[in-house]
């Protein structure tokens, strides 16, 4: 069977012989023309004036377009329609769109773009936590709270407690292929657009109301990305439907692209986090208590800033069983970029909240944090005691009630950022003690037997020890080891995103033509779902051709994101070969006068009674028999019920775990530092490609290590983002990579029926970073008896200021 | 018409000899070498991830050095030979390196490939048996997002028949 084999990336021969081709790759018809936009100099403030004569006369210019100019919706928004594609009136960012050049050349609409004569009346900008709260700068009415138990109660209660705060800042995506966007008008007004996006739904959505034209006139293709990570979820819609406005206009093709400077300065990161803690705890470091507020900064839109920080609240347990827990979350408008989708959505912010208030308790306790962290943990399935059987699953919302909410047409259903939650009136808390804070029960706790291997392989109480006797001899090297767990809720928490479909073709000759609503970013998506149709008839995976997520072969897809691809996709297309075999055994059990079931697919093979011939002759011999070898595949996920305003239910199908022990050496003096060595387990369920989940495991440690230690993002008093370069954001290179990196997988199977009980990947393994900041912490604590309370990123900068603040008791 | 002429006429004429084809084309005299050979020539392997220098992705070969196509004047490069990550492979074969790229899943994304692989490429051809150390440095200026570099570390090391490393893809 082709699933669980260690195939390379279905591209990877084109890739490395540079015959892969991105949007900016595409042969572009005679004639295409090249945008870019005019981009506010302010943070905030009114446009007094806007004089683009200049750029219009410049060499190359084909025309400037303002907002007056656009035919019909001036919209780019995933959500909110808060997000104009050219300004009106207002700016709301230093780099927010105002005008679109476009022109001969790439390089001439990049010229004629800073020609714009633009006068504002400047306003303050509201760029901090602080400013925010003065000025009730935030999205929806006021904090949402989720709550289990009295947490304030549980806190007072308690023989110890402690409490802090801890900044966290936020990450620039920093794909490699920045974004990019080509249109191409057809007959009848239709177009078509190649975009790099990880959402073609929303792009052809946005598009279309742009243009004024139903869904079905707009057709979007992504071959493939270089690099998303979340940020071409919403991020890709400006250019996309300033191509196709465009080209609409001129009825040439239209192609943009931002330079990295631009990229950096107009597009969301992840969001930063202030988050304070307080929490109650006993003499053996059991937790009775937690209350966390959490504030995030979410920039000057709405984007996907609400269903972002649910899940920062929705991961503030990580691994722990809290008996009683408030979690407190502020959504903060600012005048900075619009934060957005970054692998993990949320999660790993909140995620470092708990990790950090781990932290603290075992120091405060001198206990060794890993024991102090099991004590905390789930209980595992089936341990007894209070976990109840498992509770019976709320009804499944599978058949809509008639009674459904309004929806706006013009809100964009299949984005995260709708807010059109079907039923959440069935959202109920679920039974047994081992419960979140949000009442999911967690039935598929991995993290002991996690836990106890990695202890193991990676040696930990000895590493433990040579490290305190390393410190214990001072010295200006100090070194530093921790653990962190990582346990993951899996699925779309906007509910009814959770679906899919796919569309499978089986030709005379025996080859398989496969298409499915995910997009391939480098994750691997691609191979994995062909090596699922591959293993359903029995054929190798080069038979299978897997082509372009194209919106006019798959409709309504949801975002490639919340590590779903090939979870739901992965299921989307075994219905539909399932389909296709069904009805291929079927005839040749007639043909053969025996039942369907007697029919066997494998080995390229197809198999009735005594019969044996090659799936291609199969094919043939059903093509002559009249017989459709075509199918889609469609797959909704079970088991899903949740309510986010009042935080219950069961937002998630299952979690995925994984655990990492990171090792550091700090040079004190300098605040300079290296990771000596991670070892990490991690809980892929029964893999679909072990190789391609240990590369998105490799990535994600490294990507989740560079978010909390080099990675800064810097905004100056104006507003102006002074890390906009790849020379002032240092992202990790080869050399930061841990000098000994030794990943494994968890050999064991997702409990609940997933694609070949398989797990979702893509984000989790992000968290495992966190386990390199704790270790920074850990080494710095050896330069005093305090708590080091590092704040993140914790760059050598910070860390040389922390290792100055312990020294001196400051 | 005017216009174009007058146009035609700041552009310079240069040779250069790109994957051991020589190619006579008219250039803007401020032309980078990377939006020369990816418009100009075609040849769309190599690929711009910052255009400022720091990224890498546009590593190709010129004169046998690797050098940052976005950072290089095309007229500078004027009867030189440029190569690129078009010409690794031969034919169907794939180049040690390559194959090591594929068979160590050090390729995601795919963006930072072509850079990584002529980098590499420059470096086995001075130095078959590099370092730890010398991998390093000669990978400094590739920045890949994506694999957390573990993956490309192994490849080369895999190219270079060193430390036992086998594929892990099958
Ligand atoms: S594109 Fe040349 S170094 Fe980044
Ligand atoms: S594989 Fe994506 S940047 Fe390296």
């Amino acid at each position: 069977m082709s699933v669980s084999r260690a195939l390379p990336h279905d591209a990877a021969r084109l890739h490395v012989t540079g015959a892969a081709r991105y949007v900016d790759d595409i042969p572009v018809p005679a004639g295409c023309l090249h945008l870019a936009f005019g981009l506010s100099t302010i943070a905030r403030g009114a446009i007094r004036s806007m004089n683009l004569d200049e750029a219009r006369g410049a060499p190359g210019v084909v025309a400037v377009l303002s907002a007056a100019d656009l035919p019909f919706a001036n919209d780019v928004s995933p959500s909110a329609h808060d997000e104009p594609l050219l300004a009106t009136d207002r700016v709301h960012y230093l780099g927010q769109q105002l005008f679109l050049v476009v022109a001969e050349s790439h390089l001439a609409a990049r010229r004629a773009a800073r020609l714009g004569r633009v006068e504002y009346d400047e306003e303050d900008p509201v760029l901090t936590i602080e400013q925010a709260l003065a000025a009730g700068a935030r999205f929806e009415e006021g904090p949402r709270i989720y709550e289990k138990g009295d947490a304030r109660a549980a806190i007072a209660a308690a023989a110890r407690t402690i409490e802090g705060t801890i900044e966290i800042g936020g990450q620039e995506h920093f794909y490699l292929e920045g974004q990019a966007a080509l249109a191409l008008p057809q007959e009848g007004g239709d177009m078509v657009v190649h975009s790099s996006t990880q959402h073609p739904t929303e792009i052809q959505h946005k598009v279309a109301e742009a243009l004024g034209v139903p869904m079905h006139g707009v057709r979007v293709e992504t071959r493939r990305m270089g690099g998303g990570f979340g940020g071409k979820e919403s991020q890709g819609n400006a250019l996309a439907v300033a191509c196709a406005v465009a080209a609409r206009l001129t009825g040439r093709a239209c192609k943009m692209r931002y330079d990295r400077d631009d990229d950096m300065i107009v597009t969301g990161k992840r969001h930063d986090f202030r988050i304070a803690y307080r929490a109650g705890f006993d003499a053996d470091g059991r937790i009775g208590g937690v209350e966390f507020v959490q504030y995030a900064r979410c920039g000057w839109s709405q984007d996907l800033s609400l269903p972002v920080a649910d899940r920062a609240m929705l991961h503030a347990d990580n691994a722990y069983l809290l008996p009683a827990c408030r979690i407190e979350s502020h959504r903060l408008r600012t005048n900075t970029q619009s934060a957005t989708a970054f692998r993990g959505f949320g999660g790993p912010q909140g995620m470092l909240g708990i990790e950090r208030v781990m932290d603290h308790i075992a120091h405060e306790l001198g206990l060794d944090p890993v024991e102090l962290r099991r004590r905390n943990y789930y209980r595992a399935p089936g341990a007894g005691g209070l976990s109840a059987p498992r509770a019976a699953a709320p009804r499944p919302p599978e058949s809509f009630p008639g009674k459904m909410k309004h929806v706006d047409p013009a809100t964009d259903l299949t984005s995260r950022g709708a807010v059109s939650d079907l039923a959440p009136d069935r959202a109920r808390a679920e039974g047994g003690g081992n419960t979140t804070p949000y009442g999911q029960a967690v039935n598929d706790f991995e993290l002991h037997g996690i836990t106890d291997v990695l202890m193991r392989t990676s040696d930990y109480d000895n590493r433990c020890r040579a490290v305190g006797e390393w410190n214990a001899r001072g010295g200006p090297i100090r070194r530093g080891i921790a653990f962190s767990p990582v346990k993951f809720g899996i699925s779309f928490t906007l509910t009814h995103l959770n679906q899919a479909g796919a569309l499978v073709h089986v030709y005379q000759d025996g080859s398989v033509h496969l298409n499915h609503g995910g997009t391939e970013m480098g994750q691997g998506l691609f191979q994995k779902v062909a090596q699922v149709a591959a293993s359903r008839f029995g054929i190798e995976p080069g038979a299978v051709k897997i082509t372009a997520t194209d919106t006019a072969k798959v409709p309504n897809t949801s975002a490639t994101a919340a590590s779903s691809g090939s979870d739901l996709n992965g299921m989307a297309v075994k219905a539909a070969c399932d389909t296709i075999r069904g009805r291929m055994a079927e005839f040749l059990a007639e043909l053969h006068q025996t039942v369907a079931a007697e029919v066997r697919f494998h080995d390229g093979r197809v198999r009735v009674g005594s019969h044996d011939m090659s799936f291609a002759e199969a094919a043939e011999a059903a093509y002559l028999g009249r017989v459709s070898l075509s199918a889609t595949g469609y797959y909704r996920t079970p088991k899903l019920a949740w309510d986010r305003i009042r935080g219950v239910g069961r937002p998630f199908y299952y979690f995925a775990y994984g655990a990492a022990v990171s090792e550091v050496a700090v040079d004190i003096r300098s605040g300079e530092y290296r990771i000596l060595r991670a070892d990490i387990l991690h809980d892929a369920g029964a893999s679909l490609n072990p190789a391609l989940d240990i590369g998105q495991i490799e990535g994600g440690y490294v990507q989740g290590a560079g978010w909390l230690t080099t990675e800064e993002l810097v905004w100056d008093g104006k507003g102006r983002l002074r890390t906009q370069a790849p020379s002032t954001y240092k992202i990790p290179a080869c050399a930061d990579r841990p000098e000994v990196f030794n990943v494994a997988l968890w050999d064991g199977a997702n409990r609940e029926d997933t694609i070949y009980r398989s797990k979702a990947v893509g984000e989790p393994p992000l968290m495992l970073g966190i386990s390199a900041f704790l270790a920074l912490s850990h080494a710095i604590a050896s330069c005093g008896a305090r708590y080091p309370a590092l704040d993140a990123p914790a760059t050598p900068e910070a860390v040389w200021a922390a290792v100055r603040r312990l020294g001196h008791g400051i | 018409m005017i216009e174009a002429v007058k146009s035609r006429s700041r552009k310079r004429l240069i040779t250069l000899t790109v994957n051991g084809e020589e190619h006579e084309i008219a250039i803007r005299p401020n032309a980078m070498l990377v939006d020369v050979v990816r418009d100009q020539i075609g040849l769309t392997g190599t690929k711009s991830g910052c255009s400022s220098g720091s990224c890498g992705a546009c590593t190709l070969l010129i004169d046998g050095r690797p050098m940052l196509a976005c950072s290089t004047l095309a007229v500078e490069c004027d009867g030189k030979a440029i190569r690129t990550v078009e010409d690794l492979a031969d034919g169907e074969r794939l180049s040690p390196i390559q194959e090591a790229f594929l068979d160590q899943g050090a390729v995601q994304c795919g963006f930072c490939t072509p850079g990584m692989l002529m980098s590499v490429t420059a470096l086995i051809a001075s130095n078959p048996k590099p370092s730890h150390q010398e991998i390093k440095k000669a990978l400094e200026g590739n920045l890949c997002r994506c694999t957390g570099y573990n993956a490309i570390f192994n490849a080369v090391l895999q190219a270079t028949g060193q430390d036992g490393i086998k594929p892990i893809m099958f």
